[in-house]
Formats: C-alpha cells, sequence, structure tokens
C-alpha cells in the first residue's frame, strides 16, 4: 500500500517538476546558445538586414546614384504607375508593365529551370558512378570538384574564349569534324547566348550537385540491394523503385539550394554574353539600371521583387521539408 | 524443399581465401545451423549459396542441378538479413509484396499469400506502418514474412537474432522453430556465432574454423563425439574444461577434456584438487570456479545452490569416467 501512494505522488509531482523544469544547467545552456546567436545576428544585421531595408527603402522613392540623400517617397510608382493625360489617355509606368523586365524574368525562369534540371539529370548520373567501388575513387572524386572550384569569372572568360567565332577551339574542332562551315558566334548571337550560358553554368555545377546527391546515395544502406537481388528487383527497376525514393530528400535539398542560386545568376551572364537580350536576367537587369542608366529606385525595385521570389521558394522548402522530407530514414 | 550439395567450394576475396574447399551437404527440409567464431567463413558460406557472391572454383547443387552462375531470385531462396534489410520507405505490406508484384503475380494472389504469412507470424496489425515504426523484432518479423511470401525452396538466414535484446532472441528463436515445422520442414540454413541458438534450432550442426568444415552432425552427436578439440571447446555451455599437463597424466593424454556437469564434488580421494575461485548461482544449478594450478579455472556444475568461501580447499572427480582424451594434433584419441 505504502509503495503503491508513493507511486501516486510521484505522478502526480513529475508535471509540475517539469514546468518550473529551468533548472540552472537549462538556464547556462540558453544563455550559452544566446552568447553563440549573438555574433552572428550582429554579423546578418550588418551584411543581410541594413542593405535589405535599404534596398526597399530606395524602391520607395525617386533616388538616382547623384543624389541618394536628396531621395523622396514615391510609393509603389517604381512598381506600377498610371497618369491619365488631359486628353484622356492613360500612361502606365513601373517594372510591372515593363518588356525589358519581363524578357529578365522569362530569362531568368528559362536559365533556373533548364540548368537545374540538366544538372540534377548529369549529377545524379555522375554521384551514381562515384558511389560504385572502383581503384582510384578518391582521386575522382576530388578531379570531378575543379570547375566548380575555378571562380566563376575565371571559367566565364575561359569559356568565352574556347566558344569565340574566329579563335575558339569549339568552332575549330567542330569545323574539322565537319558539322560546320563557318564559326558560330556562339556567345553574341541571340539564337545560341542562352546555350552558351546553359552549356557554361551546367560544366560548372554539375559537381556541386554531384557531390550532393554522392552524400544522400551514401546514407542508403547497401543491404537493401542485396533483399532487391534476392527478389529478382532488375537494376532499373532497383533505381526507380529503391534508389530515387530513399535519395528524394537529398536530391530535393539539392535542387532548391541550386534553384535559389541559379535565380539569381549575375557573373557568368555579365561576363560571357554582356548585353545579351536573350540572356539578360533580373540580376543583370538590376545592375544595369541601378548603376548603368542612374535609375536607382527602379533598379532597386527590380531587386526587391527578386528577392520578394527567392523569400518565397525558400520559405516553400521550410515547410514543404517539415511535411515532406521524413520519408527517406528508417 | 531443396537439397543443395556443395563440393570442394572455394571462395577468395583477392588473395584472401575465404572458404577454402568446403564439402557438405544439406538435405532436403533439414534445419542445417552453421556455427563457428568470427571470421570464419559462415556468412561468406551462406552468401555463396544465396547467389550474391560468386563461387571462385567448386560446385554448387541445387537438387542435383549446378547453379554457380544463377542469379539469386532465380534460385528459390529466401533469405533474412540480421540487419532486416527492410525497404524503409515502402510499408509492411509492400515490403512483403514486393517481389511478388514485380514478378507480375496477381494482385489477389499477392493479398492472399500477404495476410496468410501475417497471420503466421502476428504482424497483420503492422501492415500499413512503416519499418522505422516497428521495434527491432517487429522488424524481424517483416523480414522473415517478406522471405514466407517468396514461397521459396531453400531459408537462408544470417544472424537473425544478433540485433535483438536477450529475451526477444529467445522468443524470436522459438518462432523461427516453430516456423520449420509449421511449414512443412522446408530447407533452413541458419547462421550464428551462438552456439545455444545452434544447439536449440538444428537438425544438423555444421561447425566451421578457418573456412574449412570442422564437424557436420546433430547437435547431440557433437556434444557427445566430438571430433577436435576445437569442436569440443566450442559445442557446450559452460566451456568444456581442458586440463593438461601433470593434471592430465593419469588419463595418457595431451589435454583432458572434460564438461562442468560431468565433475562431481567428493569429500576425499579425488582425482584432483584445487582451491575455490568464485560460485555463481544460477538457483536452479550453480557453477564453482576452482583454481587447479591450470592456467584457467576449472568449471564444476552443481545441482541447486552452492556455497564455497573463496579460498576453500575442494577435491573433484569425473562422474562415471566421462572424459574427452586429446592427442597433440586436437583429435581425439581412440580408446
Amino acid at each position: 500500500m505504502t509503495s503503491q501512494n508513493l507511486n501516486v505522488t510521484d505522478a502526480r509531482n513529475a508535471p509540475t517538476v517539469k514546468v518550473l523544469g529551468t533548472s540552472e544547467l537549462t538556464q547556462e545552456r540558453l544563455r550559452a546558445a544566446m552568447w553563440f546567436l549573438v555574433p552572428m545576428l550582429l554579423v546578418l544585421a550588418v551584411v543581410a538586414g541594413w542593405p535589405l531595408y535599404r534596398t526597399i527603402y530606395f524602391s520607395l522613392t525617386n533616388a538616382s546614384l547623384t543624389s541618394l540623400s536628396g531621395a523622396t517617397f514615391v510609393g509603389f510608382d517604381n512598381y506600377y504607375s498610371s497618369t491619365t493625360l488631359k486628353s484622356g489617355k492613360v500612361l502606365y509606368d513601373g517594372i510591372l508593365v515593363d518588356s525589358d523586365w519581363w524578357n529578365a524574368v522569362w530569362n531568368t525562369i528559362r536559365f533556373s529551370v533548364v540548368s537545374v534540371v540538366l544538372e540534377a539529370f548529369f549529377g545524379m548520373i555522375v554521384a551514381l558512378f562515384l558511389n560504385a567501388d572502383f581503384k582510384g575513387r578518391g582521386i575522382v572524386r576530388a578531379a570531378i570538384l575543379v570547375p566548380w572550384a575555378i571562380p566563376t569569372i575565371v571559367s566565364a572568360k575561359m569559356w568565352s574564349w574556347m566558344l569565340n567565332d574566329q579563335f575558339g577551339i569549339i568552332n575549330d574542332v567542330l569545323k574539322r569534324l565537319g558539322f560546320i562551315e563557318k564559326g558560330i558566334a556562339w556567345t553574341a548571337s541571340d539564337a545560341t547566348a542562352m546555350l552558351a550560358v546553359l552549356v557554361v553554368d551546367v560544366w560548372k555545377t554539375t559537381p556541386f550537385m554531384a557531390l550532393l546527391i554522392l552524400a544522400g546515395l551514401q546514407q542508403i544502406p547497401k543491404d537493401i540491394y542485396e533483399a532487391a537481388d534476392v527478389d529478382g528487383v532488375h537494376p532499373v527497376k532497383q533505381f526507380f523503385r529503391i534508389t530515387l525514393p530513399l535519395v528524394r530528400p537529398a536530391l530535393m535539398v539539392a535542387i532548391i539550394f541550386r534553384m535559389l542560386d541559379a535565380m539569381r545568376i549575375f557573373d557568368l551572364i555579365y561576363v560571357l554574353t554582356p548585353n545579351s537580350s536573350s540572356t539578360k536576367t533580373i540580376s543583370v537587369l538590376a545592375k544595369e539600371n541601378l548603376f548603368d542608366f542612374d535609375k536607382f529606385a527602379y533598379g532597386s525595385a527590380e531587386s526587391t521583387v527578386l528577392f520578394l521570389i527567392i523569400a518565397v521558394m525558400a520559405a516553400l522548402y521550410i515547410w514543404l521539408g517539415k511535411v515532406r522530407f521524413d520519408g527517406g530514414d528508417r | 524443399m531443396a537439397s543443395i550439395q556443395l563440393k570442394n567450394v572455394r571462395k577468395s576475396f583477392g588473395a584472401v581465401n575465404v572458404i577454402k574447399g568446403v564439402d557438405l551437404e544439406v538435405r532436403s527440409g533439414e534445419f542445417m545451423v552453421f556455427v563457428g567464431p568470427s571470421g570464419c567463413g559462415k556468412s561468406t558460406l551462406l552468401r555463396l549459396i544465396s547467389g550474391l557472391e560468386d563461387i571462385t572454383s567448386g560446385e554448387m547443387l541445387f537438387d542435383g542441378t549446378v547453379v554457380n552462375n544463377l542469379a539469386p531470385s532465380k534460385r528459390g531462396i529466401a533469405m533474412v538479413f540480421q540487419s532486416y534489410a527492410l525497404y524503409p520507405h515502402m510499408k509492411v505490406s509492400e515490403n512483403m509484396a514486393f517481389g511478388m508484384e514485380l514478378a507480375k503475380s496477381s494482385q489477389s494472389e499477392i493479398d492472399k499469400r500477404v495476410s496468410e504469412a501475417a497471420n503466421m507470424l502476428q504482424i497483420t496489425p503492422y501492415l500499413d506502418r512503416l519499418p522505422k515504426q516497428l521495434s527491432g523484432g517487429q522488424r524481424q518479423r517483416v523480414a522473415i514474412g517478406r522471405a514466407i511470401v517468396r514461397d521459396p525452396r531453400v531459408f537462408l538466414f544470417d544472424e537473425p537474432l544478433s540485433n535483438l535484446d536477450a529475451a526477444l532472441r529467445v522468443a524470436t528463436r522459438l518462432e523461427i522453430a516453430k516456423l520449420h515445422h509449421k511449414m512443412n520442414n522446408v530447407t533452413m540454413i541458419y547462421v550464428t556465432h551462438d552456439q545455444v541458438e545452434a544447439m536449440t534450432l538444428a537438425d544438423r550442426i555444421c561447425v566451421l574454423r578457418d573456412g574449412l568444415v570442422e564437424q557436420v552432425g546433430s547437435p547431440l552427436e557433437l556434444y557427445e563425439q566430438p571430433n577436435s578439440l576445437f569442436v569440443a571447446g566450442f559445442i557446450g555451455s559452460p566451456k568444456m574444461n581442458f586440463i593438461t599437463g601433470v593434471a592430465a597424466e593419469p588419463y595418457k593424454c595431451q589435454t583432458l577434456g572434460v564438461r562442468s556437469e560431468h565433475l562431481e564434488i567428493v569429500p576425499a580421494h579425488g582425482v584432483w584438487n584445487g582451491t575455490v575461485v568464485h560460485t555463481e548461482n544460477l538457483g536452479s544449478d550453480s557453477f564453482v570456479y576452482v583454481d587447479i594450478g591450470q592456467e584457467e579455472p576449472v568449471v564444476v556444475r552443481v545441482n541447486g545452490t552452492a556455497h564455497f568461501a573463496p579460498g576453500a580447499p575442494l577435491q573433484f572427480s569425473p562422474i562415471n569416467n566421462k572424459v574427452y582424451r586429446f592427442g597433440a594434433d586436437g583429435k581425439p584419441l581412440k580408446a
């Protein structure tokens, strides 16, 4: 009887203890966590928070590079505005009715979707290859990262020489093989500029994708493939029914990271195909307006919209991460 | 049901010879247990039978047909892995049905076989769960269920109980024994390093050592007539006492083996005498560790409980002269 009574009291006391549960140890941990976070938060506030605030602020003014301090508030005029003339005609202005803007949006989306899809595809193939056991795997793994390690400006310049219409090695090879008669101006011609940008970006970023996917592949236990062999599952089916579902969480993370990255592409396009309307992306256009055309407020508005697009995608990613990404482990 | 024959089977990984010429027959419907210390090649031998590894030389026959190069799925085997090897992204029912589904069996046939196996193993309530939502014992039963659904000629078990806790291990051991009866005595091959599992489950045990078969026989044959020092020491718990040197002289052999249950404590004129080191009381019986000047203390089994203070002198003798005499080569000496 006594011991039973004791148990009952214990059970009643337990939740109270938990509610009060900020023991000295817990408090100390919370304090330590705070002190570890403070420097990071400060740095983020200075290098990300403040510029972002300034960009959004300038997008709501008529600021120009020459008179940043003399800027006055104009509301959402940079985004969308309409003026009615005395004749009754209505004029629309702002980035939402700007054909250059929409061209840049279209280019950005086209570039992002095509490059990320290709990178995921080739990255998966490379990752599967690297996941197999063979001699010298370590060296191949390191070597495959080289394109990614080269600074974009350097690789863009390198490719721009290789793609040169008169002296480029690529035209030379194609000519000698008899595929073309005259050198093609890959980066300058509207028809091929986007293709050139995509080729260079896929070349550069596939290794990064491959490495992220490889990390996911290595999480998959080997024995379930043996179970599949005993079950008589054809290797192709093993890939689609076992490997792909199990690597999906890692693949999704890789794709979304790359997507966010691709949406704000600037350096490659700026160096490889300067001033080509067929490759001009939102970042390139915003930079033009901000600094080249002295439309600082207008460029800020474009940057702000790009930020919003990426922020929505990131939020979507976090939401998806909570809801769907738990299928992979066991 | 199938009989399996291995003829001079060898397996090397590069320069390392793991299986060094094994001749063995597994009879149709038999429960065969491969047992041996780690690294003896027992798991490799099982993987050779499954077809997951190719044999380097020799012949492997299932029901008289050579299967050396036959894919695992065409040998009519099912395998239960130590780590369960369940597909983590599939529900229990999907795990069990996967093989049949790909073999394009009809849905009604799949449902029938899955529900039969689930009933047999009492996992019906978990059919809609993912493996990660199950305990270790439940996962192992799902893995066994997946094997049953394949309706194989031969069941292969690769240390299936070693990831379970002690109580669950005993319970699942019983399940597997019952399964063997229920499945009309289908051929089963079971790998373990635990000699108790081997003794309790097997029709016949194959003791492996260093890539070679040391002895094959029923559990009692191995227990009563070990044909080497190694088997004598490996089968039986606690381990057989080995007495060497002067203490073995009265029996005219290099090493004298005597099991703890074949020793009795005598008040005087014992064959050996020594001092008590420690006593383990297990309730039903007790084990007394006695130092008689050998490298390791001799273990003497006593019925019921025993009370000996450490350091107390003790004399003991073999019961009915039940001893095993081994020569210098580790082989038993003929009487």
